[in-house]
């Protein structure tokens, strides 16, 4: 049994549903009891969707199981495909129903339905949403491009894009901006799964030269599949941030056989305006500051690239709540000289964010609570997340448009340059104080919060005396977002050299001592 | 499992349906009730899906550090049960070593661990030994299969009641308990007429504080303040304790009869009565009657949701002016909701239980002008071009008691005010410039 407070990820049959929910001409029955349809407001709610879910809910009772369960699953199987027509029927189960062990996918061969039906086997005890969605993608990928023979003649131009989905992190408008891109460099997009394709389109999947993973943790398992069953070789670099956009652009290019229209090092200019605005001098007080990232695999790794390269903050922390892509970030996390931190346990993450005692918090939903408790600026880069990211303005993460909005989400919870310099100069106005956070941001209300600096205070009376009291009056001096490491650093410091207690002077010994 | 089943025993003549059941389990009630009862932890024993669910319907709500969570079966929890509640006393634990200021842990049941049978009752009676005095351990059953949204507070109040019973106390029986969770401004408002009533020793269940206490003898009378207490009913019952039968505090003359039921249980006197409430009576009233010219005449489907429909139903026949089509409950409690039925007029369907497609098929053959339902019907009902009222905010808003009478009216008609100003926008553009 583990405690949980907060879950990163909802059960495999919320991805499934995902799955359908992205598609046209799926129908998802779902064995599961009463309640279980909390998840269609996912779809209605957040993504305001307009129109309901294509999922049935058999929504048994306890009085039910005493009866035959499996009848049920059964009924609604059929009064689905009488009702909704549907190309193909998706059945599984969610946790309760798996216990009861009627087993759907056995069931669903005895069913007499006039559509293909597709069983899904979904380890609920184990496994978890993105899990389940990319199981979903894959079993109907199978069931409708493994019979179909691959054409002789493909254009070497064309390609699918996969990964894709409802409830994904902006997904509409990075598919978008990349079909935009893809097609202004001559490339040919045949089908886009799972958002808005049918079963008939998964048909046509080995139509194309190659795929697209915009999303690995939705569709890796597919396009393995593909390669393995049709020979298709995948991109699988995800175009978020400049650099990794024109990485990918290259990438796709050589499988297409198709010259750049520019000469490479001028490819960008003019594309995006990140390259410029971090450059220009307005940004120059970004440099090094330290943030700490933390989502899914790809976007973590995505952001950690983008914040080092071409944002030059300095990342102290990196970290995925998804297991299946550990590797991954554990090759990042080295590469920026951080602990990669992989964990679906809030409480733990929450410790690793003061102990890094970042300036910037780049995070899902979750770190989003967290970094207000703390009161360390905070921006949105990945599922879960809530209604708020899912905007009407178009906002995509990927491609030359998605850095540009990304410049602008993750620069705006920073003080800016010229008030953090007079914060530092005049300490004690009365209404732009150390306390006050941007004033772009919130009211002059101060809220109730635990400063990451209180969280390190030393807990004994003996401990606390190894600052003077000269010292610390010091250390009130030094502008809040960098206080709680200047005061680590100074202990750090003095520790090692056994200096004790710690004087005015040694806060600045530490400091030269740790210039950056 | 479509068909509807015809049932001649209850009267009015009732649809009841078996099929899919677009509702809450009872595990959602912990979203308020965790507010309400500020020194208890309600800790779900169950699986991602239902700690999922929590946290998406209290959405934006939760915070960093709620007083809810789920301690989550996996693979091999189900491998072998004496291992359960091993596993449990160590969730257990580390939970009440991070959160000493808890005074009573409530384990929550889910689906999952009803039916594999976990017995979370014997669970509680072993962590309380363990953790009395310090902590209080009781357990109810949120799960889906047992009960439907507002249910989970019915069976956790009856926890209460019944934990109540174990515990010695040298308070005497109070006078009068009144059931279901309310607002804290609206508790306030009925604690001060029942004072100025003349009404002594009244016990809010729950009480802001799990660790309060409260005694009910054979001299307690009860008055349920919500409509989904059947088994809290029965568990005050077995104490002893006397039902004051009353329509629920709804809209003006709702609360005025609910509270007329009360006061003549105890003898006062209807002059008394009358002066004391005379002037809120009025404000109500008063309050309501900005908003009969929008709902008046209108024609309003209720969906199932919360047991509240009967009650909410009549109100808005009876003080707005409203037509009835259909008003659906998860369940029917037909003692408890018999005052409100007979309110309604003639020819009102009313549906117990649920086929959510042929509900849906129905609703739109009525062409209402309101649908009462759940979010997740309301916005693919809009995007039809229809208007909807989200039924769960009557469980998350005061709206019982008479200075709430008009905000409960104002609910109602600010989809069809909203629907009107913007239908006006779109139909004359250049006034928008």
């Amino acid at each position: 049994m583990k405690l949980s407070m907060w879950t990163y990820e909802g059960p495999p049959h919320v991805g499934a549903m995902r799955i359908a929910a992205s598609m046209t001409g799926v129908h998802y029955v779902l064995h599961a009891p009463q309640g279980d349809t909390y998840a269609d407001l996912l779809f209605t709610m957040i993504e305001r969707r307009q129109s309901r879910p294509p999922v049935t809910y058999t929504t048994f009772q306890a009085r039910d199981l005493s009866g035959s369960t499996a009848d049920i699953f059964k009924a609604a199987c059929r009064d689905a495909v009488a009702r909704f027509q549907p190309e193909a029927l998706l059945v599984g189960a969610s946790c309760t129903a798996e216990l009861l062990q009627d087993d759907p996918a056995g069931l669903a061969r005895t069913l007499d339905v006039p559509v293909p039906v597709v069983p899904l086997e979904l380890p609920s005890y184990q496994k978890k949403e993105h899990w389940g969605a990319a199981e979903t993608f894959y079993r109907l990928v199978r069931a409708f491009a493994g019979q179909v023979a691959r054409p002789k003649d493909i254009a070497a131009n064309t390609c699918n894009i996969l990964g894709p989905t409802s409830l994904g992190f902006r997904c509409g408008d990075d598919v978008t901006e990349i079909m935009r891109l893809l097609t202004n460099e001559g490339l040919d997009v045949r089908v886009v799964a799972p958002l808005g394709a049918s079963p008939a389109d998964l048909a046509r999947l080995p139509e194309a030269a190659f795929n697209i993973v915009l999303y690995p943790e939705i569709a890796d398992t597919a396009a393995r599949w593909l390669k393995k069953q049709h020979g298709m070789p995948f991109v699988s670099t995800v175009p978020i941030g400049v650099g990794a956009t024109e990485a990918f652009l290259a990438e796709v290019r050589d499988l297409a056989g198709i010259r750049p229209k520019m000469a490479a090092g001028e490819g960008s200019s003019g594309r995006d305006r990140l390259t410029w605005y971090a450059r220009s001098v307005d940004s120059n007080y970004l440099t090094n500051k330290r943030v700490f990232i933390f989502g899914d695999a790809t976007h973590a790794i995505a952001a950690a690239r983008i914040a080092s390269e071409e944002l030059g903050f300095r990342v102290c922390g990196l970290g995925t709540y998804m297991r299946e892509f550990a590797r991954d970030v554990r090759e990042a996390a080295e590469k920026y000289g951080v602990e990669p931190l992989v964990s679906d346990d809030h409480l733990e993450i929450e410790a690793a964010i003061v102990a890094a005692r970042p300036e910037l918090v780049l995070g899902t939903q979750m770190e989003r609570h967290i970094a207000k408790r703390l009161r360390v600026p905070c921006a949105v880069i990945s599922a879960p997340v809530h209604v708020q990211d899912f905007p009407a303005r178009y906002s995509p993460q990927m491609g030359f448009e998605g850095a540009n909005v990304i410049f602008d989400n993750w620069v705006h919870p920073l003080m800016m340059g010229l008030e953090e310099h007079l914060l530092q100069m005049f300490r004690d106005d009365f209404e732009f104080n150390d306390g006050a956070s941007a004033s772009h941001l919130h009211s002059h209300v101060q809220a109730e919060s635990i400063d990451l600096e209180e969280t390190s205070q030393p807990e004994t009376a003996d401990e606390r005396q190894v600052w003077t009291i000269d010292a610390e009056r010091e250390l009130k001096k030094v502008p809040f977002f960098v206080r709680g490491k200047a005061r680590r650093n100074t202990e750090l410091f003095a520790e090692s050299k056994g200096i004790r207690p710690i004087t005015v002077e040694t806060l600045y010994d530490a400091k030269a001592h740790f210039a950056r | 499992m479509n068909r509807p089943l015809p049932s001649a025993c209850a009267t009015p003549a009732t649809i009841r349906e078996r099929g899919q059941h677009e509702v809450f389990c009872g595990l959602t009630s912990i979203i308020w009730l965790h507010r309400k009862v500020q020194d208890a932890f309600f800790l779900v024993v169950g699986s991602r899906t239902c700690a999922h669910l929590i946290q998406s319907a209290a959405g934006v709500m939760i915070f960093a550090e709620p007083r809810f969570a789920t301690a989550i079966m996996e693979e091999r929890d189900l491998a072998g049960m004496a291992d359960m509640h091993d596993e449990l006393d160590q969730v257990v634990a580390r939970l009440l070593e991070r959160r000493p200021d808890i005074r009573m842990l409530v384990l929550v049941g889910s689906c999952p661990s009803e039916v594999i049978k976990f017995d979370l009752v014997r669970a509680a009676s072993r962590l309380n030994a363990q953790h009395a005095p310090r902590h209080r351990v009781i357990a109810y059953s949120g799960s889906g299969i047992e009960t439907t949204f507002t249910q989970g507070e019915d069976n956790f109040l009856a926890a209460l009641v019944e934990d109540q019973k174990l515990q010695t106390t040298d308070r005497s029986a109070a006078k009068l308990v009144v059931a279901g969770s309310l607002a804290d401004v609206v508790e306030d408002q009925f604690s001060r007429i029942f004072s100025e009533l003349g009404l002594p020793d009244v016990v809010f269940l729950p009480g802001r504080h799990a660790t309060d206490g409260f005694a009910i003898g054979t001299e307690t009378h009860y008055v349920l303040a919500q409509p989904y207490l059947g088994a809290t009913a029965a568990a005050l019952e077995s104490c002893g304790a006397k039902r004051i039968d009353a329509i629920f505090p709804l809209g003006g003359e709702g609360t005025t009869a609910w509270l007329w039921a009360v006061a003549s249980a105890f003898g006062v006197a209807r002059a008394h009565f009358d002066k004391v409430v005379a002037q809120p009576r009025k404000r109500a009233r008063q309050a309501i009657a900005h908003y009969r010219p929008t709902l008046e005449g209108s024609r309003i489907f209720l969906f199932p949701d919360s047991q509240l429909e009967p009650s909410l139903a009549r109100f808005l026949h009876s003080e707005l002016g409203a037509e009835i089509v259909e008003v659906g409950s998860p369940y029917l409690h037909r003692e408890h909701v018999a005052g409100e039925l007979a309110l309604l007029p003639p020819g009102v369907s009313i549906s117990e239980g649920q086929d959510v497609d042929i509900q849906i098929d129905r609703c739109r053959a009525a062409e209402p002008d309101l649908i009462v339902c759940g979010l997740g019907l309301a916005n693919p009902f809009e995007a039809e071009g229809r208007t909807t009222k989200w039924s769960i905010e009557f469980a998350f808003t005061p709206i019982q008691g008479y200075e709430q009478a008009g905000d409960l009216a104002e609910l109602f008609a600010r989809p069809l005010i909203r629907s009107r100003l913007l239908a006006g926008r779109a139909a004359f553009p250049e006034a928008a410039q």
